[in-house]
């Protein structure tokens, strides 16, 4: 669960980037996160993963308390997220079994349990014998594939996508997004930021709308009229 | 949470050491790149350290031919003149003593004279019997001197102080000026080697946040990078004792009174054994340290 409450966000430049934010996602939701550049979403998600921490208020992630918690406790946090980027942020030097491989040796699994894991994750996004090419033979679509196995190689409990479908075709990226649907109904916590309004008028999940700093609506089952 | 922790102090040294050791291959450019650096700095402080040694040999040399004599009484018979050898050799800082006659005295003095066939009839008993003393320490030889001169028999000393003081002095400007030199030189390879580590590691600094991202702790990145560092100290290491083996046989068959014994210059396998561990110290030090210090700052993510 994700909990913003009254959280304000001022960077040393001086820029307001959030300004009274409140938000809450369950377990188990599928949440969309839209708004226009510069109106504070991609804080937002910095917030979540503790990449900065907000100038007041409070949040609560996962158990977490990004804003008072010991800096040894960031990484035991962030297992709990996996994040999903535009640029999908492969390692380009590993392979795609090593890319996956590498994040579960991070927290301590043995090499027996990484080789019965990574196939079965790659069988569920759809990259089964892609496991020794390297990022750079692989397609758009595919490289995203492989960063949405990265994140749900731990099985966390929440799913942050940041523009997840900004560098694919229209037809890779409803793929996509059937994916992290997919996640969802099998009971991962799902975070989507995106411009894109057919995708989310298709999904017809919770929207919230981010402007200027503040939300201006959060509507389940809405859509997005920014 | 804290079972957590536990299982990430399980991962053993096995899969850092073999990250590292995929990761010298993976970015092979840098890995060439800094070994190089640390190949080149340890040939240049190497060579300059053996230049300082063979120098520091060689005064030692000059010094250890540097002698005093001991004249003894003429109320002395020769046997009770050889009977001080144990005294003056119970001396402390007394390396050797040999004892010379008045004959012996006579004839070198006499060798190498133009007007020989004057002195011919040089009688010995101008001469004395005497000690040539070497010693170990030059720079004690003031004491020294003093001490022999106790010793009841010894009629006088005669000693080339100054030029004893002057080897001393030699000597030690030449060790003052090489330990500075080989410090500074140190210190700029160390530098060097340092931004060539940084440089690689900021090549990689991408591949630090997207595993900061994942939940890797700052322990799971470093040991890895400091693996690695480690593989290419002593890679360097090992490849800089070799050059160095190499250039100092080069330079030593160009120095043509090598053979002859002016320049007694140490051979390289004497030395081999502590140059190598040096080196290898050195390379660790360097690989080690330069990996820690360079990825400090890309784990703030």
């Amino acid at each position: 669960m994700v909990r913003l409450i009254d959280i304000y966000k001022e960077y040393d430049n001086g820029t307001e980037a959030l300004r009274g934010v409140n938000l809450r996602i369950d377990d188990g939701e599928f949440v969309f996160l839209v708004g226009p550049s510069g109106s504070g979403k991609s804080t937002i998600i910095k917030l979540i993963t503790s990449e900065v921490y907000p100038t007041s208020g409070t949040m609560m992630v996962n158990g977490f308390r990004p804003d008072n918690m010991r800096e040894s406790q960031i990484p035991l946090m962030r297992r709990t997220l996996g994040v999903i980027f535009q640029d999908f942020r492969l390692i380009e030097k590993k392979t795609v079994w090593e890319n996956l491989s590498f994040v579960m040796r991070a927290v301590g699994v043995s090499g027996r349990e990484v080789r019965r894991r990574i196939p079965y994750i790659l069988k569920l996004v759809g990259l089964e014998g892609k496991e020794d090419h390297f990022p750079d033979e692989l397609s758009g679509g595919e490289q995203q594939r492989v960063a949405i196995a990265r994140a749900l190689v731990n099985n966390p409990r929440m799913i942050i996508a940041d523009e997840p479908t900004g560098n694919l075709d229209p037809q890779r990226s409803r793929e996509i997004m059937d994916l992290l649907n997919r996640i969802n109904e099998l009971g991962t916590t799902v975070l989507v930021v995106t411009h894109e309004r057919d995708l989310v008028d298709r999904f017809g999940k919770r929207v919230v709308a981010i402007e200027d700093g503040k939300i201006i609506s959060d509507e389940t089952g809405g859509y997005y009229n920014g | 949470m804290a079972k957590e922790k536990k299982t990430v102090r399980r991962i053993n040294a096995g899969y850092y050491f073999s990250e590292g050791f995929h990761n010298v291959f993976s970015h092979g450019l840098m890995s060439f790149a800094a070994v190089c650096m640390i190949v080149a700095c340890l040939l240049i402080m190497g060579m300059f350290s053996l230049v300082a040694i063979n120098m520091e040999n060689l005064l030692g040399e000059l010094e250890r031919e540097n002698e005093f004599i001991a004249y003894i009484d003429e109320t002395y018979t020769r046997e009770q003149a050889q009977a001080m050898k144990s005294q003056l050799t119970a001396i402390e800082n007394v390396a050797d003593v040999t004892f010379v006659t008045k004959e012996e005295a006579r004839e070198n003095y006499l060798q190498g004279r133009e007007e020989v066939e004057l002195l011919q009839e040089l009688p010995a008993t101008v001469f004395r019997d005497r000690y040539r003393i070497h010693v170990s320490d030059l720079e004690r030889i003031s004491g020294t001197v003093d001490s022999v001169k106790r010793v009841t028999g010894v009629a006088k000393v005669t000693v080339a102080l100054e030029i004893a003081q002057g080897f001393v002095l030699a000597r030690n400007i030449a060790a003052g000026v090489a330990m500075v030199l080989i410090a500074m030189l140190m210190i700029i390879s160390l530098f060097i080697i340092a931004n060539t580590i940084k440089l690689a590691t900021f090549y990689r600094r991408e591949e630090i946040a997207i595993m900061k991202m994942c939940g890797a702790t700052n322990g799971f990145i470093r040991w890895p990078f400091v693996y690695e560092g480690m593989l290419l100290g002593l890679t360097g290491a090992v490849i800089a004792f070799f050059m160095q083996w190499g250039v100092y046989q080069l330079v030593c068959s160009m120095i043509p009174d090598s053979g002859m014994g002016v320049f007694n210059i140490i051979p390289y396998t004497d030395m081999a054994l502590h140059i190598f561990c040096i080196f290898l110290l050195s390379g660790f030090v360097i690989g080690v340290g330069g990996s820690m210090v360079a990825i400090r700052k890309f784990l703030q993510v």
